[in-house]
């Protein structure tokens, strides 16, 4: 099972910070998503992303998760050279992150 | 709750260069009682800034008097109040703009209010404000060219209690620009947190437009999104204990669904427990979202903590040039053709001086938004090569050397573009709240 199978995801950005939402269809799969979906497997995932520190928010009410990845933006959109300068395509790089232990977390 | 009234509220515009259509739309089949343009994003008020001091009239949305035309005949006819930060770093210029094209429309008895005051660039270069991106303060920053404060609601309240049909403002926080419409219409305090930080939620849920009724959302076997293409925008049926209904005029395309709704509550937040507005610290935690019905998603709960000291300043500086030259290479052994290249060019520009301490050397297709490390060799792939340069003239040899591959460098190479542009980079700081004075200015038709 992967990721994209059981949540959808949006990518926002704040100046040099990331964020993204990982928002279950089913709220039933909230707790699945808290216990796998953590910061390290993240930025495991996402090997090729430098941040200087990670959080992950729990929001039970709506079965999503919201990770902020600061410093992942290379300065952020305004000074960055990157082509996708604003990071909006790493939630959709997240859609294939293996879930059910399956690579052996 | 005895006589609660609705007031409709649309979200016109979600970015500087959305379409006109559905704003259209939504003024002539929403029954709105406000419309909204969002059309300010981060370093846009800096750009504005520039053409202004070239042109004095001008600095705001170019855009703005192509939609003012479009939505503003029926928008009279129908009594819906516009508001929008189009006006940039020109309020008053796009106000009297606005004014003029009213005439031309053949309109009369029209309000327009510019709101002022968020241009704080004589604060900061009197006084260095600490910023809240990086080390060191807003006197590091060489050739500063702006400076806004994010306002609050109060100042469009003001303007629409003056009777404006239309408010324009600068920079203000993108929330405020429907809490101001809700706080004029229901009376409501702007010192009750908990229900200016669900009108924040509000305004938030609403200010990307389309990205509400499923723009942004569909994805190929996962996520569908009937008439993508006729893309409706939503508008919100608010009432005056600021729960709300989301919604869009029927037959547009686009569907206004729960998945839709939560993405966009998430959409930029980072703790969502604290969402720093000018007028609140909303909090996101204990929103409730139901879908009542298709195309009809229920709003409720959400609060708020009074709001904070300080306001975000963003302010805009001139920071170098960037160069930049692609090219593409196909076939069998596409990649490591692409790989030469790059090595080539990277090997150049250090030779003729251009420095590369600030630089990528991009694979499209392979690791240039990748992050995952997981890409296939592709039969196709770009070379890609952007350095940041303090003249034009180093950054010109960047793309200059791009395009020297093709009878410099390894086989089959082709499609070369090359650009050089200059920067308008954006810091953030604070400022004291009491050190901001938004003024209301009306002009009249």
């Amino acid at each position: 099972m992967q990721l994209g199978d059981i949540a959808h995801l949006r990518t926002g950005d704040k100046g040099d910070i990331s964020q993204i939402s990982v928002i279950a269809y089913d709220s039933a799969d909230f707790e699945l998503l808290v216990r796998e979906v953590t910061v390290a497997r993240v930025l495991r995932h996402l090997a090729g992303l430098t941040v200087n520190s990670a959080h992950r928010y729990e929001l039970p009410a709506i079965g999503a998760l919201n990770f902020v990845l600061e410093g992942a933006l290379s300065g952020g959109v305004t000074r960055s050279l990157a082509l996708d300068a604003h990071g909006k395509t790493l939630g959709a790089q997240l859609l294939d992150l293996p879930l059910g232990g399956e690579d052996g977390r | 709750m005895t006589g609660q009234r609705t007031i409709r509220i649309g979200a016109g515009a979600g970015f500087a260069g959305d379409r006109i259509e559905p704003a259209v739309e939504l003024v002539e089949k929403g029954e709105l009682d406000f419309l909204v343009f969002e059309c300010l994003a981060e370093r846009t008020i800096a750009l504005a800034q520039n053409e202004r001091r070239s042109n004095p009239s001008a600095g705001f949305d170019p855009m703005l008097l192509e939609r003012m035309r479009r939505v503003l005949p029926v928008a009279c006819a129908r009594g819906v109040r516009i508001v929008t930060n189009a006006g940039a770093a020109n309020p008053l210029g796009a106000a009297e703009a606005v004014a003029a094209l009213a005439r031309e429309l053949g309109l009369s008895s029209l309000k327009i209010a510019a709101v002022l005051g968020d241009d704080v660039l004589d604060v900061v270069t009197a006084t260095p404000l600490p910023l809240i991106d990086r080390a060191g303060t807003t006197a590091d920053l060489a050739a500063i060219v702006s400076a806004n404060a994010y306002l609050g609601a109060g100042p469009i309240a003001e303007g629409l209690a003056q009777g404006a049909d239309v408010v324009i403002t600068g920079r203000v926080g993108d929330p405020a620009l429907f809490v101001g419409p809700l706080v004029h219409a229901f009376g409501w305090s702007l010192d009750d947190p908990s229900l200016i930080g669900r009108a924040t939620i509000i305004g938030h849920l609403l200010e990307c437009a389309g990205q509400l009724t499923g723009g942004y959302f569909a994805d190929a076997g996962r996520k569908t999104v009937p008439g993508l293409a006729r893309l409706g925008f939503p508008l919100a049926e608010v009432k005056s204990d600021a729960s709300a209904v989301f919604t869009k005029v029927a037959g547009s395309g686009g569907h206004l669904s729960l998945a839709a709704c939560k993405e966009q509550l998430l959409y930029e937040i980072l703790d969502p427990s604290a969402y720093y507005q000018a007028d609140v610290i909303a909090d996101l935690r204990t929103v409730r979202l139901h879908e009542e019905a298709p195309d009809r998603v229920a709003f409720s709960g959400g609060g708020g903590g009074p709001r904070p000291e300080t306001l975000k300043v963003s302010i805009g500086y001139d920071d170098g040039f960037i160069g930049e030259g692609q090219i593409s290479y196909a076939g069998p052994g596409a990649l490591p053709r692409a790989e030469l290249a790059i090595e080539v060019v990277r090997e150049r520009l250090a030779m003729i001086g251009v420095p590369l301490d600030d630089a990528r050397f991009d694979l499209m297709g392979i690791d240039a938004v990748d992050r995952t490390g997981r890409g296939q060799p592709p039969r196709e792939v770009r070379a890609r090569v952007c350095v940041r340069t303090a003249t034009a003239e180093l950054a010109r040899r960047v793309g200059a050397e791009v395009e020297a591959l093709y009878t410099n460098g390894p086989f089959g190479g082709g499609g070369v573009t090359r650009s050089v542009r200059p920067v308008v980079a954006v810091a953030s700081a604070l400022i004291p709240a009491d050190a901001v004075s938004p003024r209301v200015v009306i002009v009249e038709v």
